[in-house]
């Protein structure tokens, strides 16, 4: 499929969304598909550099956080210069710069590093950006930053449809980039890093500038992901905004939902993220890191590549051919004596 | 020993100069000199832990030399990262097999086309490089299994995907590091014909072996590693006669 096919069967899929979201009449819905679709572009970014590559990043909610912070430091420096509010998806790609920029910048120091090392370091700038942040009085320091959302946006009507959507239109954004990094040279040179760094420089992939490459998409994305959450959360806590839940979902939904793909994260993100939003209203908001470690301990020993490997693994047992990538053909191992 | 000498077809390809390596205390590779005339087929034999791998890390770009100076046609190597030694013309296969493993045979092949052919300037359509990689694949006789992935291949057939990748990058010097070891007699057989066949249409290749019948019947001229400095170097007749050779790695 073409990439501007794939582009705006994902926008009549949001589209649709929307307009159901819209018709339940209810701005609660808007409120959980938020957080969902959050999800959805992080654990695609996640996945660009962890699944793609190979590099496990422990510092999502850095790269979340800067996001969400840039826009803190906007919003205070508008108000109080009387500035021209700037619109939202001008503070995203602002937030997407800035977080895109240190993801470039955590690639290049940490270019030789590999597997758990690599995992550390980005543990370890995560701590240091919240240290950053508390310390930092104008944007609120540990004392948190409060934002006032404004109530209604034309022409949408309240402020959260307007969040829901912009977030709705980056995600759709982040899965056709995944996609299209999938399908393309770049996708293939990922393959190899995560395979054989050895080999990959071997068949002439440069490694160290695909590493590169791949922490600031995905940092970038990331940042994007984080830029609108003031508005939506209101008042904004390093704590909170670095906290756990970010980093730990961001890898948890590509694992389970499987990282060879796009549609992993995407499967991922949606199982999870909602499974997190019912249990938030009808059990409690603590449960939900519970949820993704049991999610995650089952899935790590019935189906280690994730619901695509199980489903990818059901179809192979069937001896006709289907498409897809790795295609089983008729000389599949059960045919050869 | 004998000066480095050239070759039938005149200029060298690739130039070692005085080349160096050391880990710690430990002197892998000293002083090396080497000239291969371009088209030559030069085996490399030592003793284990002589350095072979070692000179072969060196001057694919794996490793970096401390000392001494790498040329290949013409241009100096050293500081280039592994990849450039790629895209200039250099290849190597691995003494263990290192497929992609998530990825197809097809797709294994396919990534020096995507990045070495492309990196000179040549770009192929989607479809001549789906055709090449058949190709390529039908070359070593491992089209039938162009779909699946590496862990489904045998201890041979994982070498002859090793090698096809390294011919995918249309190499003008090709390293095969040690890629008949552990093989049946008509395995080696069958890797040796691909060489020669490689070496007919152009491709300088050096072969880094431990077994002597088929070293001797590939090479032209022979190169002795022994402790990191090269003992003898010539006609491959001469050479394992050659008392000192006998004495530190034949012989005994």
């Amino acid at each position: 499929m073409r990439t501007p096919l794939f582009l705006l069967i994902w926008l009549g899929i949001a589209a649709l969304a929307y307009a159901i979201a819209v018709a339940l009449g209810n701005d609660y819905i808007f409120f959980a598909g938020y957080v969902v679709l959050q999800y959805v572009v992080l654990a695609t970014a996640w996945n660009i550099l962890g699944g793609y590559c190979g590099y496990v990043n422990f510092g999502s909610a850095a790269f979340f956080a800067l996001g969400a912070y840039s826009t803190v430091a906007f919003y205070k420096y508008i108000t109080e210069n009387e500035f021209y509010r700037l619109p939202m998806p001008v503070l995203m790609l602002i937030g997407g710069a800035i977080s895109g920029f240190v993801g470039f910048g955590m690639g290049y120091l940490t270019l030789r590093l590999r597997g758990a090392f690599f995992a550390i370091a980005t543990l370890a700038l995560a701590v240091v950006l919240q240290t950053l942040v508390v310390n930092w009085d104008y944007v609120g320091g540990s004392r948190g930053a409060y934002i006032v959302r404004p109530e209604e946006i034309a022409p949408i009507g309240s402020y959260i449809r307007y969040l829901f959507l912009v977030m709705l239109v980056l995600a759709v954004a982040a899965i056709t980039i995944a996609r299209l990094i999938e399908h393309s040279r770049l996708g293939y040179g990922f393959a190899t890093i995560r395979d054989d760094e050895l080999a990959a420089e071997a068949c002439g992939v440069p490694t160290l500038k695909l590493k590169l490459i791949a922490t600031t998409i995905s940092g970038a994305l990331m940042g994007m992901a984080g830029a609108p959450f003031p508005y939506y959360i209101g008042y904004l806590q390093p704590a909170s905004t670095f906290g756990l839940d970010y980093a730990v979902n961001s890898i948890a939904m590509p694992l389970i939902g499987g990282t060879t793909s796009w549609i992993g994260p995407l499967i991922g993100a949606v199982l999870l993220g909602s499974l997190q939003q019912i249990a938030t209203v009808t059990i409690s908001s603590a449960v939900n890191l519970l949820i993704v470690g049991c999610l995650l301990v089952g899935f790590v020993i019935v189906a280690p590549n994730g619901v695509v490997g199980l489903v990818h693994t059901y179809l192979q047992r069937k001896p006709e051919d289907f498409v897809g990538r790795r295609r089983v053909g008729t000389d599949s191992p059960e045919a050869v004596p | 020993m004998t000066d480095a000498t050239n070759g039938p077809s005149g200029a060298p390809i690739l130039e070692v100069e005085n080349l160096s390596k050391r880990f710690g205390g430990f002197v892998a590779l000293e002083n090396i000199s080497l000239a291969v005339a371009a088209g030559e087929r030069l085996g490399l034999i030592g003793p284990n832990g002589s350095g072979k791998s070692t000179l072969v890390n060196c001057i694919c770009g794996t490793l970096r030399n401390e000392q001494g100076a790498v040329r290949f046609d013409g241009r100096r190597l050293d500081g280039l990262d592994a990849h450039q030694r790629t895209h200039l013309g250099l290849a190597r296969s691995f003494q263990l097999p290192r497929p992609f493993v998530t990825l197809t045979l097809a797709d294994n092949v396919r990534i020096p086309l995507l990045y070495t052919v492309a990196s000179r300037g040549i770009h192929l359509s989607s479809r001549s490089i789906e055709e090449r990689c058949r190709f390529l694949l039908r070359e070593v006789g491992l089209d039938a299994k162009a779909r699946h992935l590496p862990r489904d291949l045998t201890q041979v057939e994982m070498r002859k995907l090793e090698l096809a990748r390294a011919m995918a990058a249309e190499p003008k010097l090709l390293m095969a590091d040690e890629a008949m070891a552990g093989l049946t007699h008509s395995e080696v057989e069958d890797i040796l014909a691909l060489l020669v066949r490689l070496n007919e249409q152009g491709v300088t290749i050096i072969l880094i072996e431990h077994i002597m019948s088929a070293v001797m019947s590939f090479s032209r001229r022979l190169v002795v590693l022994v402790s990191g400095r090269k003992i003898a170097d010539g006609d491959p007749n001469d050479v394992v006669h050659d008392p000192e050779v006998e004495r530190a790695y034949l012989g005994q």
